[in-house]
């Protein structure tokens, strides 16, 4: 049923050529009539403008600044190359401001009825004891949480941040196909959205008459501080941590509105007030922007199986202790079958019909319902009823026009009469269809807007677009909206300018202060600055190993036996791939890198994943000697290159201290592991060279000493020459340093228990001379340094 | 009946656990006409830094207690004077399996004893062929509500082998089930499992049992250790029923109630959550004599 409707004076343009309109399918380009909305000519006739070759290159402008940004999203997945880049379609969605007001006027009749739902069914229950929400569809749903019962949010309401996703039927009229309530995702990615538009349009269209998006997370942030506990405490977004899918955009806004970035493990309960620990101690927080789900917020009350939640959070609700957007509460009004029953609650609850109907849903427990559902089972979707999915997003078993997948039963008619009490039909929606570039041209693909709502003081306000899904196919029956297709910007255009507003102005929002560095950020930058330096460490080890292999005259040259001798002491096998040695102490830094990846520069965290893919691109063929020692070559350079970006770009800031420390314990136990070595050797031959040249000092050395190195000379330089910045002495140094910094160093009068430690060794090290360094001292070195990593862990860390 | 009880139980972890926070549900309530509580006691040592009392949702008394110092080990001792009344199970006035889904339909509301909450899935009885099959083979047309809750029972009885050792705490009731082994959560766990694939409401009782039998009679199976059997809602009229698959018999004098709700998590007597990585472990201690 797809024909060409005229198409007045764009006709002609090979942009437009083959941009059909389906009968019965509204389009948001052209009205009903087949004539171009206005509100779209300024930006077709600048489309119009630019040659193929010109939009490409605009578009990869838009794609390059989402690639540096490090937009990403994924799929719950632990692998980090998992991530996908941010499916940005070029092509904005346009809608004029008037029409967008009666969205946000029906979205705020909307988020007004859903406060009242949830605060109905944990409190007395009326529309269920009423009859006008069946008892299973509470009392069976995962999402309401008996603990929760008769809990009342701090905050004197139980929503505060919502997303609704809409759609434009065939006659031209808005619909909304679900609620977001439980932790909406998507207002950071809105952001992002714009950010790229803006560069791919940057000039030449006027941008004046499109609202701006910034104005509402001020709002909102102002709202946040102004909630009850806000004053003088912390608030910050609760994430499940770098598994979830849209954990970027969790660290996204947290820097963005200046949010400190937890996860339940960072938190601790006392007397019903949340902490935060920290490396100065504990901090409390007075409002947390909930990016869980509820049932893992507490393990002891909610889900018991939980590892992200935390213990007592609930008792913190109880004693109204913290307000938290949204409410654990929150997540229930998802449940796709309430859509069945929401005109009628409307009614009941506001006494209003809804200004925006919601997708035709039909409960398929009562028996009317259900026969209807039967008898126009081709014309809907039906799937579970107490899913919390999108129409769209169908998972098994569903049908889809009359079509059953994945149940236990052939027969459709049985399955909803067996399953009823589960089930749900709601009408297979034709969604408007809208511009998208194909090929070099615009063909129409289905699209959904997605609209965030934010409570500020003054009532709900919404963000002026920025969201919209964009199909995969041509097919408008929102088959082509499951996964695999793109995003889009979405334009609300007035007729006037708007307000001239910064879109990233951060003045106006609070500096993060220092000193609160969560303790599980502190414990993962440590980690991560240890393993890294590790990896380095074997690195120039395995490198020296295969110079020699690759210089020896015969392969029974001594050096190279001590040499192999010598790896093995400390744990690393010459014989084994270089992947296999190396592999496990990368991807353990990659790990406690991803947990604290909002503290990290994109450029950091790419240098870190190119030298993780470079080591897995390493064949295990590669030979011994010159062959290996090149590629440990690379990877050496690679690691040089991460620890620059790192250790010079970040700011000195408390995340910055941890990462030195880390970095200068390893190296300080490592020197003191391969000198010991050294020392203890009862074939000594080649192993000065090989400390030298794991210490990188083999031409100051020669340099200084002007001899053939002996345990002395090596000793001098390795372990008591201060200005040596791979000495033992120097790490202490470091170690002191940065330790003096941390909070709490001197307490009372006295020194904390890492300095106690370590301003003796520092001084003993000092006045030291080379001959003192014996295989006995080394490892009496060694033990003081792991001793200062347990009191460092102790005091900060745990 | 009145009985004096005691019950001791003791964690251990392998390391200091920092921050350690339970919710014991050890206590037994007043239950109109089934039992009155007369005197109870719960101590804890150590000391715990915060302890606070309160009802949960099914209305059993739930003690959240957290200590802020890490410890190595805590001791919780009950005390409790109760008095169990006679409650037989009397004329049959369950309606049959259809009626009694009519009764559901008409039942609106969702306090805690609200049949609704009893016939879904619920966290540790999802929903399982096998078990369902079972059911469905012990009920035939006709049969009341409370028929087939004790046939069900006595066939669980019959078809399981008591075994202490052949599951823990948190082995699935399908697992249990397929190896026709287990202890009283497990029983318990698969009767709940079949009645609710039947349509029946059913819940999880936890509680104890008298030690030692009045004289001439068996000794129950479960003394040693804090017990279960399973309730069900067999209807407007019969109301709740408890039955005990484990000894095969509706819970009556020598059966004493703590906590009631879907399964096992909603009523475990000790819950925790710490902060260490070691092992734990348990060990738990009853005592129930008639006064």
């Amino acid at each position: 049923m797809t024909g060409t409707v005229g198409k007045e004076e764009f006709q002609q343009s090979p942009l437009l050529e083959d941009y059909a309109l389906q009968r019965g399918v509204a389009d948001e380009l052209y009205d009903a009539d087949g004539t171009m909305r206005p509100v779209w000519k300024p930006f077709i006739n600048l489309l119009q403008r630019l040659s193929p070759e010109d939009c490409a290159a605009h578009f990869a402008r838009g794609d390059q600044y989402l690639r540096d940004a490090g937009v990403f999203f994924r799929q719950y997945s632990a692998d980090p190359q998992q991530e996908r880049n941010w499916p940005l379609s070029h092509i904005p969605v346009i809608l004029h401001d008037d029409e967008w007001k009666s969205i946000c006027a029906g979205l705020e009749q909307r988020a007004e009825l859903l406060e009242r739902v949830v605060a109905d069914l944990y409190g007395d229950a009326r529309l269920v004891q009423e009859g006008h929400l069946p008892p299973e569809l509470v009392a069976r749903n995962p999402e309401w949480h008996r603990p929760l019962v008769g809990i009342t949010p701090a905050s004197g309401y139980y929503l505060h941040f919502l997303a609704f996703e809409i759609g434009r039927s065939p006659d031209g009229s808005w619909l909304v196909l679900g609620d977001r309530t439980q932790a909406p995702a998507g207002a950071g990615f809105a952001l992002e959205n714009r950010r790229a538009t803006s560069r791919i349009y940057p000039e030449s269209f006027p941008r004046s008459n499109v609202y701006r998006l910034a104005g509402f997370f001020r709002a909102f942030r102002e709202a946040m501080d102004a909630l009850p506990g806000a004053e003088g405490r912390l608030s910050a977004i609760l994430s499940p941590g770098q598994g979830n899918d849209t954990y970027f955009e969790h660290a996204y806004i947290a820097r963005y509105l200046g949010l400190k970035l937890v996860e339940g493990e960072d938190l601790i309960v006392e007397n019903g007030r949340i902490q935060i620990r920290t490396v100065s101690g504990p901090v409390e927080v007075g409002v947390l922007w909930r990016r869980l789900n509820a049932a893992f917020a507490d393990p002891l009350e909610l889900d018991e199986a939980s590892q992200i939640g935390t213990p007592g959070l609930m008792e913190a609700l109880r004693q109204s202790s913290v307000s938290m957007v949204n409410a654990l509460h929150s997540g229930i009004l998802e449940t796709r079958a309430f859509l069945a029953f929401m005109p009628k609650i409307s009614e009941v609850l506001i006494g209003e019909p809804l200004q925006l109907p919601n997708i035709a849903t039909w409960w398929c427990g009562q028996k009317s319902e259900r026969d209807y559902v039967k008898q126009n089972a081709e014309r809907m979707f039906i799937g579970e009823a107490l899913s919390r999915g999108l129409p769209f997003d169908m998972s098994m078993p569903s049908a889809l026009g009359g079509t059953l997948q994945g149940a236990p039963t052939p027969d459709l008619s049985g399955w909803v009469d067996s399953y009823g009490l589960n089930l749900v039909g709601q009408e297979a929606v034709t969604l408007s269809t809208t511009p998208a570039w194909v090929e070099g041209r615009l063909l129409p693909r289905p699209m959904s807007v997605r609209v965030f709502a934010a409570r500020t003081q003054t009532g709900w306000t919404f963000l002026p677009g920025g969201y919209a899904r964009i199909g995969r196919t041509g097919d408008a029956t929102a088959l082509s909206m499951q996964r695999g297709g793109s995003v889009a910007d979405v334009w609300i255009v007035r007729d006037k300018p708007v307000p001239e507003e910064t879109l990233l102005d951060s003045g106006n929002f609070r500096r993060e202060e220092t000193g609160t560095l969560p303790s599980r950020a502190a414990d993962n930058l440590y980690w991560l600055g240890r393993y890294v330096e590790r990896t380095e460490g074997a690195v120039r080890l395995l490198r020296a190993y295969h110079l020699r292999l690759a210089e020896a005259s015969t392969p029974d040259d001594k050096r190279i036996a001590n040499a192999a001798e010598l790896l093995r002491q400390l744990e690393i096998d010459p014989d084994q791939s270089l992947r296999a040695t190396l592999d496990p102490m990368l991807q353990a830094a990659s790990v406690c890198a991803g947990k604290v990846r909002d503290r990290f520069s994109v450029d950091g965290w790419f240098a870190l994943s190119d030298l993780i893919s470079s080591l897995a691109s390493l064949t295990d063929d590669l030979q011994p000697g010159d062959d290996s020692a090149r590629a440990l070559r690379v990877l050496l350079r690679k690691i040089s290159g991460f620890n620059g970006l790192v250790h010079e770009n970040m700011h000195r800031t408390s995340g910055w201290r941890f990462l030195t420390l880390g970095r200068a314990v390893e190296r300080g136990d490592g020197a003191g592991a391969v000198l010991a070595g050294f020392a203890s050797s009862t074939s000594p031959e080649g192993l000065a060279e090989i400390a030298l040249e794991y210490g990188d000092c083999y031409i100051t050395h020669q340099r200084r000493y002007r001899i053939d190195p002996t345990l002395v000379t090596v000793a001098d330089l390795m372990a008591l020459d201060v200005d040596n910045p791979r000495s033992i002495l120097y790490q202490v140094a470091v170690i002191r340093s940065v330790a003096e910094t941390l909070p709490k160093s001197r307490w009372r009068g006295r020194v904390s228990a890492v300095l106690s430690v370590l301003l003796p060794l520092e001084a003993e090290l000092s006045v030291s001379a080379p001959s003192d360094i014996t295989p006995e001292r080394l490892a009496e070195l060694r033990d003081s340094i792991a001793d200062i990593s347990d009191r460092l862990s102790a005091a900060y860390l745990v | 009946m009145r009985y004096d009880i005691k019950l001791e139980i003791e964690y251990a972890y392998g390391g200091p656990s920092d921050h350690a926070r339970t919710l014991v549900r050890a206590l037994p309530s007043d239950l109109p006409g089934r039992q009155i509580v007369s005197k109870r006691l719960l101590t804890v040592d150590p000391m715990p830094s915060e302890r606070s009392e309160r009802r949960d949702f099914f209305g059993n008394t739930m003690i959240a207690l957290a200590f802020h110092q890490p410890i190595e080990r805590f001791e919780i001792s009950v005390r409790a004077h109760v008095e169990r009344l006679p409650h037989p199970v009397g004329l049959d006035l369950s309606p049959d399996l259809r009626g009694l889904s009519r009764d559901i339909a008409q039942h609106k509301g969702l306090r805690a004893k609200a049949p609704h909450h009893y016939l879904g899935p619920s966290p540790r009885v999802a929903q399982d062929t096998a078990i369902a099959t079972f059911a469905i083979h012990q009920s035939e047309p006709g049969m009341t509500a409370i028929q087939i809750v004790e046939r069900v029972g006595r066939a669980l009885h019959a078809e399981m082998q008591f075994d202490s050792e052949a599951t823990d705490v948190e082995t699935p009731p399908s697992v249990a089930f397929s190896n026709r082994r287990g202890v009283c959560q497990d029983f318990s766990h698969i009767m709940i499992g079949c009645l609710r694939a039947l349509g029946i409401p059913a819940g999880y009782v936890s509680g104890f049992l008298r030690t030692i039998p009045p004289p001439g009679q068996e000794r129950l199976e479960g003394t040693d250790a804090m017990h279960a059997w399973v309730t069900a809602w067999c209807g407007v009229e019969a109301g709740w029923i408890e039955f005990d698959p484990t000894n095969k018999c509706v819970a009556d004098l020598d059966h004493v109630a703590v906590a009631y709700g879907r399964d096992y998590s909603d009523v475990a007597p000790v819950k925790g959550a710490l902060r260490t990585s070691g092992d734990q472990w348990s060990k738990q201690q009853v005592d129930v004599v008639p006064i």
